[in-house]
Order: structure tokens, then C-alpha cells, then sequence
């Protein structure tokens, strides 16, 4: 187990170093920053003043090895609009993202698994086939679409969720629903057919030989089955949703978090800011993938003494 | 003697959807009594087994007639209870065991969880007391290392002990009945032997009856009080064991009788003059690196296949024989190079292919084709028999669609198959029919060489027979040798010259089949031949022979090191035995090789370094 985490670590760490590459030079093909900051009538001078006055004029290579080292001071640099310190701009708009992102994920399970359950335990019955068809029209709808719908029908007809910022309670309710949406349609689908994949397994008529409730056997021995097949899915999805799915979401109910944080700074071409964001997006991304890596070595023995000595 | 009945099973009828598979069977199971239900496949007896724990309805089965009832207290009419009240029933006074212990246990749970999960439903056991019973019932199936094993988890455990972790959960509660499917048909030879006696002697400790579900008349003629045949969901016939054995009297039993594999009935005989021999193995040696941790001094070599040398004449059938994981599928994908030897050569047809790259190698596999296990696997569902079976030629020969055509129906009729059926696909024909298909598109490309890998391990005896019948009359027609791969030496007598006993990675003795098998001089040999049952219920009480401890090698071990070999010493004309001291554990030691009296044709005795008689 132990040497299995240590080779996890490393190969986050492998993977860090080259998403921090690809972001510094893709940041700075996508456009100069000066153009940005002031906007139309700069006169040439003022433009060269400010490219040395941000550093600019340096080699690419210089720039690099400058990022790199602003890490080591806990800052990352200082925005290019705001003149504050990257970090103090990046942290405080992560705690409201992995807000929406957890209520979002607990949202997720606490429908998808029972339903997927139910979708494969009643999969001949009309149960069974109402819960897929509901999840595949989760599948198909974008969820920006099921935010604009919930915003016209709760807040704009009958008045009564906030839309916009994240104050209170009743702020997360309809951010929530809209991001977890794909979600819970992905995720009903594989706990079905993770779930099917078990019930037709010998240990599971085993089990019934042993006198088990179908209860029993169905959540003691399928579902721990089942569970390491979901766990990897949910790993994937929630590294996706972390990375772009919640841009847009934050984006249509003004949520302070990293997705806006992200889109503002990209258009402004603040680089320090775009590129911190994507890293932080970026570790988020490797440290689910970290987690659900170790979380399937638990519940998997099999893959926790993969060699036999 | 007349005994009070535990279970009456009268005029059960059982469907699935359309398809009876069982139509009006009635048996009585008596207290402490084992009654084996006899059939091949689709005969209704797994479904029958199904029933009694009322599981059927589970795999898409049905009860639509017939009574099964349970006597003793209370008496229970098992086929109109209620789920719940079948919950009572099950794992307690009814248990089932099943035929495949690699999947009939849980993989992400504690052997010992698993245990004492029946324990604490049924006997209302707290988790600490469970775990002291669970390691009881471990003890009592001989589970060596009961303590460890709590904590285990079914992957680390070989087929044998799963199947005994098994009988520990079915026995856990002292059932008065123990339903087995099979539990002794996905396990090798001396594996099962073992479960057998373990089963008898646990049925006398509890008392329990045994309903013993299986094809093998072997293992009926060992374990049966009573024989109950099942013919196509009818009862083909029902008797005390050595009645049914002495005198079959239905058509169908005789027939069973005759397919099964009887050790001793006679090898074939070598149809040709020896000649240069087809294929040729030279200390070959397959290793597979495993790698372990994060440096890789940690790695280590599994040797599957450790110096073999072998060879077969034109003609020919040489049986290798061993029980599973002794390297001997390793050895025949590496004589095709389906997986590169590490060391060693091979010819085939006189010429050395170990070091052709694949352009140079592809002409050359026409020359060896291969026959699988599986039937049902190894041909592609969407294409036509045709296709199928004329594709090695169409590689090597590009043949024209009339050509093709012609030569599928040449095929078809050389296997016993209709030539109209090139047309239809292969889910369309039955086990023993597809394995027909098989051989017929190795013989496509006329080989010398066919490797049958398990070939008939998979199918019904009588269908088992059928195509070993076919092979030996191809190999009458074409003369073309087989290398021929079983777990099962019964089989293997009767279609093999030559056997060849492979033991850990190594071939342990060879020779010609009627030498090796009535003088074998290896402990495992001795060992292997000693463990297949005898279909001949009167033997039932023989003394099982003394037999030497062994222990086998290591066969995993750090790269450059690699297991002893032992040398070939030929004990009579052409009967080799590997030469190591069998009165020792340590095997594959460094000990000198043995001299021994080359008799000619006369079976010479071999004689170990203590100069005694090798005979056990």
C-alpha cells in the first residue's frame, strides 16, 4: 500500500511540472497584456514603459525560470491589473468553488447511486426504464441550459431563489442543481450497469445460498462490488466538473469563485492570475485523481497486493 | 437399510421461459445419505440443485410444478415459502457449495467476514464470537494456517483452499443437507481427491446428507450411495451405486459409462515408422519478470517453464499432462512463439525457428496450428463457418471465393460436419460441434503440427470422446502429430503414443504411455496417477498407496538465479525420469545425477542414491 501512494505522489508530481510548462507558454500565445490594461489610444511610448514595467521585454526562457521561481515565495506574483499579490486573489475565491463543488458531489451521490440501484434491480420493470430515461435526458442537456431554465422559472416567474452571489442558503440551490445535473445522469448510468455487472456475479448466488436478506446482498455484497467501478467514475467526473464544468455555472449566477476569477483574468490577459488559476484548477484536477487512485487501492484488495511474493 | 427420508423431491417441473428444463423428477434424499445426480450438460441437474434452495427464480428459472419437500422440524414445503422464509432455510439447513471456486466467493471481502457473516445471521453470534467459530470451521476443512487465513482475501488463496474456504461456509451451521455442483470439476486431479475424502469425512462428523451434482463417473463410483441419471430433464435411471455400475440398465447410463475416461483402457498405437521428428524442443525456457516496488532490484523472474526438451515424431501424439500453473499452456504458446522463449530452441519440421523475426515466421505457421480450450471463445461470433474455418489458408494461400468454398466443404465433411453448414455462424452449433470447427480450420492449411490445448477439457464426455475419436482418425488419414495438453491423464492415455509428465515448469518424466503409466517412477507421477478417481464403486475402499511428500520449487527468484534443472535418466528404452531423490522434500537439488541400468525394452527399476528400490 505504501510503495503504491508513494508511486501515486510521484507520478502527481511528474505531472504538476509539465501542466506548469504548457500553461506559461500557452499564456503567452494567446496575446500581450498590454493591449489589455489600458485599451485603445496608447501612444508607443507609454506601451514600451509598461512592457518594461511588467517585465515583458525579458527573454521567454527568463520569464519562465522568474514564474517558476515566484512559487518559492508563497506569493506566485503580483497581478498585472490589481497589483496585489496572485495568492491572496486565488484563495479567496476557492473556498466559494469547493463549496458548490462538494454540495454539488454530495448531491450527486445521494441521488445516483439509489437510483441506479433501483434502475438495475427493477431494470425490467417500468421503474427501471423511467430512471433511464431521466438520466439520458440529464445526459443530454447542457447544464447552462438547465441553469437558464431554473433562473426563469424560480427566480424570474415565481420569485423565489436568489440568482446571483452566494450570501446564503438559498444562493447554493439552483448552482448546485444546474452543475450537478450531468452529473447525477453519468453517474446513475455506470452505478446501473456497474451494479447489473454484480448482480450476475457467482459470489452474489453465494451469497443468497447463505441465507442473506435480499438486502443484505444486495448493499453488503453487490454494492462493495459495484462501488469500486463507481468510485472511478465519480473520480473522473468530479476532476472534469473542477476543471470546466463549474466556468460556466459561476459564470451565469456571478458565483466569486475560481471559474469567474479565471474567464476575468483570461480576458484581461493578466497573466499571473490565468496562469495560477489554471494551476490551481490544474492540482485540484491531480489531487482528486491522487485520491480516487488510493481510494480504489482500498477498496480493492486485489490491486493492494497486486504481486504475490 | 432402510433410512427416514430428509428430502422427498416428487414430480418437479422446472422452466426456464419456454424451455423445460426439468419435467417431472422425483428422488428422496435419506438422512446421512449421498445421492448423486448424474447428466451432461443440459440435463437439468444444476437447475434441479437451483431449485431446492428455490435460487432458480433468481436465474430467470421457474417452479411450475412438483413439490420438494424438507422433513425433519419443522417439515417444510420448500417450493411455496416465502423468500424470508427460505432465508431460515438457506446456509442453515440446506447449504450449497458451487462449481467455481475462483468466483463463488466475494473478492472484496475477508475470508473470514465471509464466514462468520453466516454464523452471525444464523446463529445470532456477536462479531468476536463469529470470528473464533469462523476460524473453528476453517480448522475443521484443514485450512492450514487458520489464523492468517481470517484476514485474507480470496485472491491470495489457490482454487483447492477457495474450495474449502467454501465447504467452511456451507458447513459453518451443521447443515442436514449439503447440495455440491460440481465443486470438484474446476479443480485438478489431486486437488479434488482431497475435497472428496474431506467431504466424506466431514459427512460422517456431522451426519449431514450430500446431494453430489456431477458428470464425472469417477467421482460417482467414489462418493455415491445412491445414483440418480438425469437425461434432458427426465430420470434416465436411479439406483444403489454399485447396482448401476454392475448392471446400467438404461441405454443412456450405459453410454455415460462407455465415454468415461478409464485409466488403464489402453494407449493407441504408433500408426508409422519413426522418422524425423516434426517439431523439436531444446531446453527451452519461458520467463516472465515481475515487477515488485519502486527500485527495480525488487524485480523478480517467474520461471513458468524451466529447460524442457521434448519432440514429436510424424504421426505422433505426445500427451502432455499436469495440473494447472505447471507451465504447460506457457510451453505450448512458446513452441508456436505465441510467447517468446527465453532460452532454447525449437524446430519445426527440421527447421529452427527461435530466431526467424515475424516476416520470416509467418510461412512457417502453417506448418503448426493450434486447437483451444474454449470452443465457445476461440471462434469469432460474426463470422460464417466458412470464413471461419478457411481463413489460415486464405493467409498463407489467397484463395479464390470458388476455391474457398470448395475447401470449406472438403473440411466440414473430414470433421463429420454437414458441408451446407458453411453458411451459418458458430453461436449456431453446440460445444463439441464448434470444437469440430476448430480442428477443421487447423487442418485448413494441412499441418504437421496441431497443439490441442485442453482441447476437450471443456466438453460433455461423450461429446470429449467424439472428438478425441475424430483427431485419432485424422491423424490415421493425414498422419499429422499432435502435441496434445491435459490436466487429465485419462484422456491423455487414450490418445497419446508418448506422455510427458510436466511438473513445476519441468517435465518430470516421459516415455511411451503404457510405460509411464503402469511403471511410473516419479513421486508426482505416482501421485497424479493415484489421485483420478476410479469408476468402479467396489475399488471405492482400496488403500490409497503411500505417497512421498513434495514440495515444490520455487519457481519466482531474482533475476540470474533460476530453479535447479533436473537430468533425464533413462530408466528403460525410451522412459526418462527426472533424477532427483523423491525420499527427499528438497527436489531440483544439487545432487549428481543418478546412474541407472538402461534395460533394453525390459522396464529396468531405477535405483535412488541410497541404492534402494525406487518403488513406493
Amino acid at each position: 500500500m505504501l510503495t503504491y501512494a508513494l508511486r501515486t505522489l510521484f507520478r502527481m508530481g511528474v505531472t504538476f511540472l509539465v501542466i506548469v510548462t504548457i500553461v506559461f507558454f500557452a499564456t503567452r500565445l494567446s496575446g500581450n497584456a498590454v493591449d489589455f490594461v489600458i485599451g485603445e489610444g496608447m501612444t508607443t511610448e507609454d506601451r514600451d514603459l509598461l512592457i518594461q514595467y511588467y517585465e515583458l521585454d525579458r527573454p521567454v526562457l527568463t520569464q519562465y525560470f522568474a514564474f517558476l521561481r515566484s512559487f518559492t515565495d508563497g506569493q506566485f506574483g503580483l497581478s498585472f491589473i490589481e497589483r496585489r499579490p496572485v495568492a491572496d486573489m486565488v484563495l479567496e475565491r476557492i473556498w466559494p468553488s469547493t463549496q458548490l463543488l462538494l454540495c454539488a458531489v454530495t448531491l450527486t451521490l445521494l441521488v445516483s447511486i439509489p437510483l441506479g440501484i433501483v434502475a438495475a434491480i427493477w431494470r425490467k420493470s417500468w421503474i427501471g426504464s423511467a430512471v433511464m430515461v431521466v438520466a439520458f435526458l440529464g445526459y443530454a442537456v447542457p447544464n447552462f441550459v438547465i441553469a437558464i431554465l431554473m433562473v426563469l422559472a424560480f427566480s424570474y416567474w415565481l420569485n423565489w431563489l436568489p440568482v446571483v452571489g452566494n450570501g446564503t442558503a438559498l444562493h447554493f440551490i439552483m448552482p448546485t442543481v444546474a452543475l450537478a445535473g450531468v452529473l447525477i445522469a453519468a453517474l446513475t448510468r455506470f452505478t446501473r450497469n456497474a451494479m447489473l455487472d454484480v448482480l450476475g456475479q457467482d459470489f452474489m448466488r453465494t451469497a443468497r445460498a447463505k441465507g442473506l436478506p435480499e438486502n443484505m446482498v444486495i448493499f453488503k455484497h453487490g454494492l462493495r462490488n459495484a462501488g469500486i467501478t463507481i468510485l472511478s467514475v465519480i473520480g473522473l467526473q468530479v476532476a472534469g466538473l473542477a476543471a470546466s464544468g463549474s466556468v460556466v455555472i459561476e459564470a451565469i449566477f456571478a458565483w466569486p469563485g475560481i471559474g469567474d476569477l479565471l474567464v476575468t483574468s483570461a480576458l484581461r490577459r493578466d497573466y499571473p492570475v490565468l496562469q495560477f488559476g489554471v494551476l490551481t484548477v490544474a492540482l485540484a484536477v491531480i489531487v482528486i485523481n491522487a485520491a480516487v487512485d488510493l481510494a480504489y487501492a482500498w477498496a480493492d484488495p486485489r490491486l493492494r497486493h497486486n504481486v504475490k511474493g | 437399510m432402510p433410512r427416514s427420508p430428509l428430502l422427498s423431491v416428487d414430480d418437479l417441473r422446472l422452466n426456464f421461459g419456454s424451455h423445460e428444463a426439468v419435467k417431472g423428477l422425483s428422488f428422496d434424499i435419506a438422512k446421512g445419505e449421498t445421492v448423486a445426480l448424474v447428466g451432461e450438460s443440459g440435463s437439468g441437474k444444476s437447475a434441479t440443485a437451483l431449485a431446492l434452495l428455490r435460487l432458480i427464480e433468481r436465474e430467470g428459472g421457474a417452479i411450475t410444478g412438483g413439490t420438494i419437500t424438507l422433513h425433519g422440524t419443522p417439515a417444510l414445503e420448500l417450493s411455496t415459502l416465502t423468500d424470508r422464509q427460505m432465508q431460515q432455510v438457506r446456509g442453515n439447513r440446506v447449504s450449497m457449495i458451487f462449481q467455481e471456486p475462483m468466483t463463488a466467493l466475494n473478492p472484496v471481502m475477508t475470508l473470514g467476514d465471509q464466514v462468520a457473516e453466516v454464523l452471525r445471521l444464523h446463529q445470532r453470534l456477536d462479531a468476536s464470537a463469529a470470528r473464533l467459530a469462523a476460524r473453528d470451521a476453517f480448522e475443521r476443512v484443514k485450512i492450514p494456517e487458520p489464523d492468517r487465513r481470517l484476514d485474507q482475501f480470496p485472491h491470495e488463496l489457490s482454487g483447492g483452499l477457495r474450495q474449502r474456504v467454501m465447504i467452511a461456509m456451507a458447513l459453518a451451521c451443521r447443515p442436514d443437507l449439503l447440495i455440491a455442483d460440481e465443486p470438484t470439476t474446476a479443480l485438478d486431479v489431486t486437488t479434488q481427491a482431497e475435497i472428496l475424502s474431506l467431504i466424506q469425512q466431514l459427512q460422517d462428523e456431522i451426519g449431514m446428507a450430500v446431494l453430489f451434482i456431477t458428470h464425472d463417473m469417477g467421482v460417482v463410483a467414489k462418493i455415491a450411495d445412491r445414483v440418480v441419471v438425469l437425461k434432458q430433464g427426465e430420470k434416465a435411471e436411479e439406483g444403489p451405486v454399485e447396482d448401476l455400475f454392475a448392471r446400467p440398465r438404461a441405454a443412456y447410463t450405459q453410454h455415460l459409462m462407455v465415454a468415461t475416461p478409464k485409466l488403464g483402457s489402453g494407449a493407441p498405437k504408433l500408426l508409422r515408422r519413426p522418422a524425423d521428428p516434426v517439431l523439436r524442443v531444446e531446453n527451452m525456457a519461458v520467463r516472465f519478470p515481475i515487477r515488485r516496488g519502486l527500485l527495480p532490484s525488487r524485480a523478480l523472474d517467474y520461471h513458468a517453464v524451466g529447460g524442457v526438451s521434448l519432440s514429436v515424431a510424424p504421426g505422433e501424439t505426445l500427451g502432455l499432462v499436469g495440473e494447472s500453473g505447471c507451465g504447460k499452456s506457457t510451453l505450448a504458446r512458446a513452441v508456436l512463439r505465441l510467447v517468446e522463449p527465453s532460452e532454447g530452441r525449437v524446430y519445426l519440421t527440421g527447421r529452427e525457428i527461435t530466431r526467424l523475426d515475424a516476416a520470416d515466421m509467418r510461412p512457417l505457421r502453417q506448418r503448426a496450428q493450434m486447437v483451444f480450450q474454449d470452443p465457445f471463445a476461440s471462434l469469432n461470433p460474426r463470422l460464417t463457418v466458412r470464413d471461419l474455418i478457411t481463413e489460415p489458408a486464405q493467409i498463407h494461400q489467397k484463395l479464390s471465393r470458388r476455391e474457398r468454398r470448395t475447401l470449406a466443404a472438403d473440411l466440414l465433411q473430414k470433421v463429420g460436419l454437414e458441408p451446407q453448414s458453411a453458411d451459418r455462424y458458430p453461436h449456431q452449433f453446440s460445444g463439441g460441434q464448434r470444437q469440430r470447427l476448430c480442428i477443421a480450420r487447423a487442418l485448413s492449411v494441412r499441418p504437421a503440427l496441431i497443439v490441442a490445448d485442453e482441447a476437450v477439457s471443456a466438453l460433455d464426455v461423450s461429446v470429449a470422446r467424439q472428438v478425441t475419436d475424430l483427431m485419432a482418425q485424422l491423424q490415421a488419414e493425414d498422419g499429422v502429430s499432435f502435441l496434445f495438453i491435459s490436466h487429465d491423464i485419462a484422456v491423455v492415455e487414450r490418445v497419446s503414443h508418448r506422455v510427458a509428465v510436466m511438473w513445476a515448469g519441468q517435465i518430470v518424466e516421459t516415455g511411451p504411455t503404457e510405460a509411464v503409466l503402469h511403471n511410473p517412477q516419479h513421486p508426482y507421477t505416482q501421485r497424479l496417477l493415484s489421485a483420478v478417481p476410479v469408476p468402479d464403486p467396489s475399488r471405492r475402499h482400496d488403500p490409497r498407496p503411500k505417497l512421498t511428500a513434495l514440495t515444490p520449487p520455487k519457481l519466482l527468484m531474482p533475476p540470474g538465479q533460476a530453479p535447479a534443472r533436473a537430468e533425464m535418466v533413462e530408466v528403460a528404452n525410451g522412459h526418462f525420469v527426472a533424477a532427483h531423490d523423491p525420499a527427499s522434500a528438497l527436489l531440483y537439488g544439487k545432487l549428481p545425477p543418478l546412474k541407472a541400468d538402461v534395460g533394453n525394452g525390459n522396464a529396468a527399476p531405477a535405483v535412488n542414491r541410497k541404492g534402494q528400490l525406487d518403488r513406493v
